[in-house]
């Protein structure tokens, strides 16, 4: 008596479903929009883009539109690992560029990649200290002195895989007091004055020059991180894709890149 | 008293039926693609790596602790809501939700600009005490109180504005005092509404995040809970991530189960 009405339900829960699957997957086609006629460059550019690039690749993207007018840059910024799974989970990106190589390799390895990565800036790591270096911090050596506190990226991340290797490379154990899940996390460990000192790129403390006073180290030479770029093989728009990544390439992309922080390849 | 209401209508409306499966399809379709893709070969040797035990022993101590600081000050606090009359009542109900709808990273930040080193408390605990929170598992026990709190008073607050105020006029005409009221009387009455928040309020300490780990910080055994370990799996390799989300959910299900059966009377 009372699983008859169940029954029926289920039957209507699944025509609705298929209902609002169907619905789903017909909003979901694209408009087709951003690939007009003809070799031109124009419409809409997908760019993933590794977090750290944020500051210079807004300024890039803006340059990039003024340059090809009836083109937009669409930047999604994050950490890089998450950018590849999501690329990897079909996102539909054109253009993806990422802070480290191994991440790359994750997406072009998939085969989502067009030809070989370009890498087009490096960056490097150094110490953040709160402003005035309070601890008197001039090198890793210092980072392990009795009353230092230390925020690391954990390896599982760029940043902390490059820490490791500088601190490695200099043969200090350190202990830090948090491994950060990403950079800015530990920058701004640094900048709320938790810790007194972290390990991040160069351009996170440019970035934050109000705040946090950089200090370099020779290790970090041997922990420099490269970050490459690549067009995408689903690609919804591939012309202005590649037209983007000569940009990032060219030497006006390079100047603004400069200035950020980041090294030439 | 309460009047069973099941079985008075002998048929279920489609209207109501058809929303509620639908409704249990969206929140265990996502457990089932996790179950799918889960490489059960892989189960047994990740239980027993060690920091995978001991993001687990982690998880359960905190939110375990945290949910005794909840109860210890979220009773009294339901109780003062709910009994007492008092100017700005609304304000401060309102104030106990913040924490529901703050992102739980800001409440992290929040917590830092508070109990940090440079924060409002902080300096002077570590001044007077020495005491720091970040980066300590005390300082994760603090993070997961601080979100999962209001979901306790909610509870707690409800319970007591459904239960009948006459026998705590009865015990309070028979002499007893507010405080022998509220042990006696009050609690017993409420002590279903107490469990089922203090339910909630382990479960939602068990899977804190944001705040955890903007205010403790992520190191293993000290401040890597699982929500964090899953996180930072997620960064290189998929497959350890769905295990350990996997052994969160089961122990949590399991504990949460067998909790329900033995404090909350099923009606």
């Amino acid at each position: 008596m009372r699983r008859r009405p169940f029954g029926t339900a289920l039957a209507g829960l699944a025509a609705a479903m298929t209902l609002a699957l169907a619905a789903c997957g017909g909003s979901d086609t694209p408009a087709a929009s951003s690939s007009s006629a003809g070799s031109g460059v124009t419409g809409t550019v997908n760019v993933s883009a590794a977090a750290s690039l944020t500051e210079s690749f807004n300024q890039i993207g803006k340059d990039f539109e003024a340059a090809y007018p009836g083109t937009k840059v669409v930047f999604n910024y994050g950490g890089s690992s998450t950018l590849a799974a999501q690329i990897n989970q079909g996102a539909p990106a054109d253009v993806f560029a990422a802070a480290s190589p191994a991440t790359m390799k994750t997406v072009t390895d998939a085969g989502n990649g067009t030809g070989t990565p370009a890498t087009f800036v490096k960056n490097q790591l150094v110490i953040a200290v709160p402003k005035g270096n309070p601890k008197g911090v001039t090198s890793l050596g210092d980072l392990v002195k009795p009353g230092v506190k230390v925020a690391l990226c954990a390896v599982e991340v760029p940043c902390g895989a490059a820490a490791k290797k500088a601190l490695d490379a200099a043969n200090v154990k350190l202990t830090p007091v948090t491994q950060e899940t990403d950079v800015k996390a530990a920058l701004s460990k640094v900048k709320l004055g938790e810790v007194d000192a972290a390990l991040v790129y160069r351009t996170d403390v440019k970035a934050a020059s109000a705040d946090v006073d950089g200090v370099e180290f020779p290790e970090s030479a041997g922990a420099v991180n490269a970050y490459p770029i690549v067009v995408l093989k689903n690609a919804p728009n591939a012309t202005a894709a590649q037209a983007f990544l000569a940009y990032v390439l060219s030497d006006k992309a390079k100047a603004v890149l400069l200035a950020a922080g980041f090294q030439a390849p | 008293m309460r009047t069973q209401r099941r079985g008075t209508g002998s048929r279920a409306p489609l209207v109501l039926v058809l929303p509620a499966a639908l409704g249990l399809l969206f929140l265990v379709l996502p457990l089932a693609g996790l179950l799918l893709r889960v490489p059960w070969t892989d189960l047994p040797s990740r239980l027993t790596e060690p920091s995978v035990l001991a993001a687990l022993r982690l998880s359960l101590l905190t939110a375990t602790a945290a949910t005794a600081v909840c109860a210890a000050l979220g009773v009294p606090l339901a109780w003062l809501l709910a009994r007492v009359e008092f100017r700005g009542r609304k304000l401060v109900r309102a104030l106990v939700t913040v924490p529901l709808v703050l992102p739980p990273v800001v409440g992290g930040v929040a917590l830092l600009l508070v109990f940090g080193r440079r924060g409002l408390i902080g300096e002077w605990l570590d001044r007077a005490f020495g005491i720091t929170l970040p980066f300590t598992t005390a300082g994760v026990i603090v993070a997961e109180a601080f979100v999962a709190m209001p979901f306790l008073v909610i509870a707690v607050e409800g319970a007591l504005r459904g239960a009948d105020t006459r026998y705590e006029e009865a015990a309070a005409t028979l002499g007893a005092s507010r405080w022998t009221t509220f042990r006696r009387v009050t609690l017993p009455l409420v002590a279903p509404g107490v469990a089922a928040g203090a339910v909630l309020c382990w479960a939602r300490a068990l899977g804190e995040f944001g705040a955890t780990i903007t205010f403790a910080g992520n190191f293993p055994g000290r401040t890597q809970t699982m929500p964090l370990a899953v996180y930072l799996a997620l960064e290189n390799d998929l497959d350890a991530a769905l295990v350990l989300s996997l052994i969160l959910l089961v122990v949590s299900v399991v504990i949460l189960t067998s909790l329900r059966d033995r404090w909350i009377a099923t009606p």
